[in-house]
């Protein structure tokens, strides 16, 4: 094994991909620990969501393989004239359908939280609203 | 000529939009009940459907919109969209098989013509639900500045109560 | 016949809650969900008849077989959690807590109504369902509304309190949803009981080890276990009484069940206690929780923010009959479910009597409404009584158990831990006793004209109360049934 063979097994190069979604991942947990202002942790809170759709995404993936949908014509052991057809594999994109409405689902609720504490404490900033409830109790 | 303010005045855009509404329209239909034989389904049905209806709210006004869907039914509809979703699985029940089966739909034939029928309500049910629900979200958000003091309207149930219904 | 209405148990409430959307009338809505919440309650104790003495009924949703349909399975500890769930509901939701939540005006009750059934149906799900990611849609769907609910407490910090717990629970969400997606990867399936047969877990196969921590760590946010317990003070303080009531009795409960679950039945007790040793992280923060947050519970001045600290403890007593591993020791966390349902329950539920009528629940505001509110006052000693683990109470039958099943495993330090955490929980009880009952109110708040909780306040809190009583002399049934899935979990089924 040389060098840089052995420099990209041992950090894991191969796994680019899941490199670069914990990368995201990440991003978005600081933007949620590091981020006084409310809007910006629930998008801090989106980028972290949808690296994990990233991930069932990429896990999807099959090389080589085509879309899922059966081409007119081919028959059900998914021959196609004689060709093996490789399909990339479906049911992450269907959980990822869920996911994503949960991911809305979240936003839109923590969206109307955010309207309604911009409503009660005048502010939109975590530090200031922590503030005023020292003050106010 | 100053070029007019707001967008409600844009004739350009009065125009065009009084044009693409009705085909964003027609595609979200078509999305939809195509979803049985390609790509397609009630989720992305219902939020083209939804959008269409925004982008006509966003030209011609949030009261434009509502005069033809009113917050009420919104709500409504997004209840009988989930509805109409269990009916059909409480309706298979009912003819004996499990919930959700929709073979059992068809109990005379061989159940393939169920499944097509059960697939096709249900997704029914799903795109009436997510329509309803993104234009519930919009009219919530659109109507803040109307109550902002505060005692009327409880943006955080409405979203997340629509939101969930999906 | 009930293996063919099973599915009814998740459905009717999940159905049920756009209804009340659709009539919007706030009292039929009120009655309607009670109705619903009394039909699943029927369902899950018919149900715990039929599963008892190692039954398993097994239910494929959409007549897809699994391990590639979605499998309902029912076994001791699924109906022993659906029977606790709607037990809590049916109890909570019958207290009348007159005009609802403070933030929910009259033309908008019926949606309130709506969300609490969606939060039953999600728990529900949780408990009933045999698929991974089926797991997820419905912890989700609980949380999510959980977060709603908590949000209309009358307060401002009500709304702050639940933006917390809603990002904090969001993460959790995902952790969960990574593990589920890192067990499928690794075994091609969502089925748990296929992934459990399939999965060889090993310390050498980072994915599966990656799995199991991001799983931990996601059920530990929404189970509130001790590090990660902050955003439950706030949120059961400053939710609607009735919501903390409902919320404390069973949303902790089954994120416990899910815990257990994921460590016995998927990964199996071989590799998680004796390869991985999670005990060795397990054990020393339950016992944190149990010291720390009692501790915290003892400086509290608001008596549902003791309460609330006081569930961390609790839920530190649950994890530590996890971490034992042993069936005594895991049938008395499981036992400890019911257990704290019942006192937790009927505490918050003896608050909401008391934030009615006297308008406060400070330490200071109930000096002397022992005399006003007699019969409100006696099931918060009982409660109180249970929380320390006076014998003749339910604390009591948990903790007898805990501490066999830490004696079982040799831990003697940790019994004697046990026992002086139970000193300290005296100290917070005695405390609001000794205010309620001998102290003299304030002159500046004079309590002359409060008067006892109506009926339809008091019946529920009582029953709780009995209840703390009734199942701590007779532990046939809750130890029994617990003991039992113990048992089975050990074995590594569900």
């Amino acid at each position: 094994m040389n060098l840089p063979e052995a420099l990209v097994s041992s950090v894991g190069w191969g796994l680019w991909a899941y490199w670069l979604l914990i990368a995201l991942m990440m991003v978005g947990l600081y933007i949620v620990i590091a981020r006084d202002n409310l809007i910006k942790k629930v998008m801090g809170l989106n980028i972290f969501q949808a690296a994990a759709i990233l991930f069932y995404v990429t896990m999807a993936k099959v090389a080589g393989g085509t879309a899922p949908i059966v081409p007119a014509g081919a028959d059900h052991a998914g021959g196609h004239g004689g060709h093996e057809i490789v399909y990339s594999n479906p049911l992450p994109h269907v959980l990822m359908l869920t996911a994503i409405v949960v991911g809305v689902a979240t936003t839109a609720l923590a969206l109307a939280l955010a309207v309604r504490i911009h409503g009660d404490y005048g502010t939109s900033e975590e530090d200031e609203a922590v503030v005023y409830d020292m003050e106010h109790g | 000529m100053k070029p007019p303010s707001r967008v409600r005045e844009m004739p350009i855009l009065r125009v065009i939009a009084r044009a693409l509404v009705p085909v964003i329209l027609l595609f979200g239909l078509y999305v939809q009940f195509h979803g049985d034989f390609g790509p397609g389904g009630g989720f992305q049905a219902g939020v083209i459907f939804a959008a269409g209806l925004i982008i006509f709210a966003l030209v011609f006004g949030a009261e434009a919109l509502r005069q033809v869907v009113p917050v009420v039914l919104t709500e409504r509809l997004m209840a009988a969209g989930v509805l109409l979703y269990g009916a059909v699985g409480v309706v298979a029940m009912f003819l004996g098989g499990e919930f959700l089966n929709y073979s059992a739909l068809d109990p005379l034939t061989t159940g393939h013509y169920g499944q097509h029928l059960g697939i096709i309500v249900i997704e029914l049910g799903v795109g009436i639900a997510v329509a309803a629900t993104i234009m519930r979200v919009y009219y919530a958000f659109v109507d803040r500045r109307a109550d902002e003091d505060g005692t009327g309207a409880d943006p955080a149930l409405d979203a997340g109560a629509g939101g969930e219904a999906t | 016949m009930i293996e063919k209405i099973l599915v009814l148990e998740v459905v009717l409430p999940l159905l049920a809650a756009p209804v009340c959307v659709l009539v919007r009338h706030p009292r039929f809505c009120r009655l309607f969900s009670l109705g619903v919440i009394a039909a699943c309650f029927a369902i899950a104790v018919a149900l715990l008849v039929e599963v008892r003495g190692g039954g398993v009924i097994s239910y494929q949703l959409g007549g897809w077989p699994p391990p590639l349909g979605i499998e309902y399975r029912v076994s001791t500890i699924n109906a022993y959690l659906l029977a606790l769930v709607t037990a809590m509901a049916l109890v909570v939701f019958s207290f009348d807590s007159r005009g609802g939540p403070p933030r929910v005006p009259e033309q908008r009750r019926h949606l309130y109504y709506a969300v609490f059934l969606l939060c039953i149906s999600g728990l529900l799900g949780i408990a009933i369902t045999g698929d991974a990611f089926n797991i997820f849609v419905f912890l989700e769907i609980s949380s999510l509304s959980s977060y709603i609910l908590v949000s209309l407490g009358g307060h401002r910090r009500a709304v702050m309190s639940a933006f917390y717990y809603l990002v904090m629970g969001t993460i959790g969400g995902v952790f969960f949803m990574l593990g589920v997606g890192l067990l499928y990867q690794a075994t091609g399936t969502l089925n748990l009981r296929d992934i459990a047969a399939r999965l060889e877990p090993s310390l050498d196969d980072r994915g599966t080890v990656l799995a199991l921590a991001l799983l931990v760590v996601g059920i530990s946010i929404k189970l509130a276990v001790f590090p990660l317990h902050h955003w439950l003070p706030n949120a059961y303080s400053f939710a609607p009484p009735k919501v903390s009531a409902f919320l404390a009795a069973t949303a902790t409960k089954v994120s416990f069940y899910l815990l257990a679950m994921v460590l016995f039945t998927i990964f199996g007790a071989p590799f998680v206690f004796e390869e991985l040793r999670l005990q060795a992280v397990l054990l020393p923060l339950s016992i944190l929780a149990m010291f720390l947050a009692s501790g915290a519970a003892i400086f509290q001045t608001d008596l549902r923010r003791l309460l609330a600290y006081s569930s961390v403890a609790q839920i530190g007593y649950m994890t530590l009959g996890l971490s034992t591993a042993n069936a005594t020791g895991l049938a008395g966390g499981l036992v400890h479910l019911f257990n704290h349902a019942v006192m937790k329950g009927g505490l918050f539920l003896v608050v909401a009597c008391l934030l009615y009528r006297v308008g406060s629940v400070h330490i200071d505001a109930l000096a002397g409404i022992g005399r006003r509110m007699p019969l409100t006052s006696a099931a918060l000693v009982i409660g109180g009584l249970s929380l320390i683990g006076v014998p003749g109470t339910v604390g009591f039958v948990s903790k007898w158990y805990l501490v066999s099943g830490v004696l079982e495993r040799g831990w003697t330090a940790a019994a004697v831990l046990i026992l002086l955490s139970s000193l300290l929980a005296l100290v917070y009880v005695g405390k609001v006793v000794e205010v309620v009952y001998f102290r003299k109110p304030a002159e500046t708040q004079p309590i002359d004209h409060v008067r006892e909780a109506p009926l339809g306040m008091l019946a529920p809190a009582w029953v709780l109360a009995a209840a703390a009583v009734f199942f701590g002399l007779t532990t046939d049934w809750t130890y029994g049934v617990a003991r039992e899935a113990a048992e089975l979990l050990l074995a590594g089924g569900i």
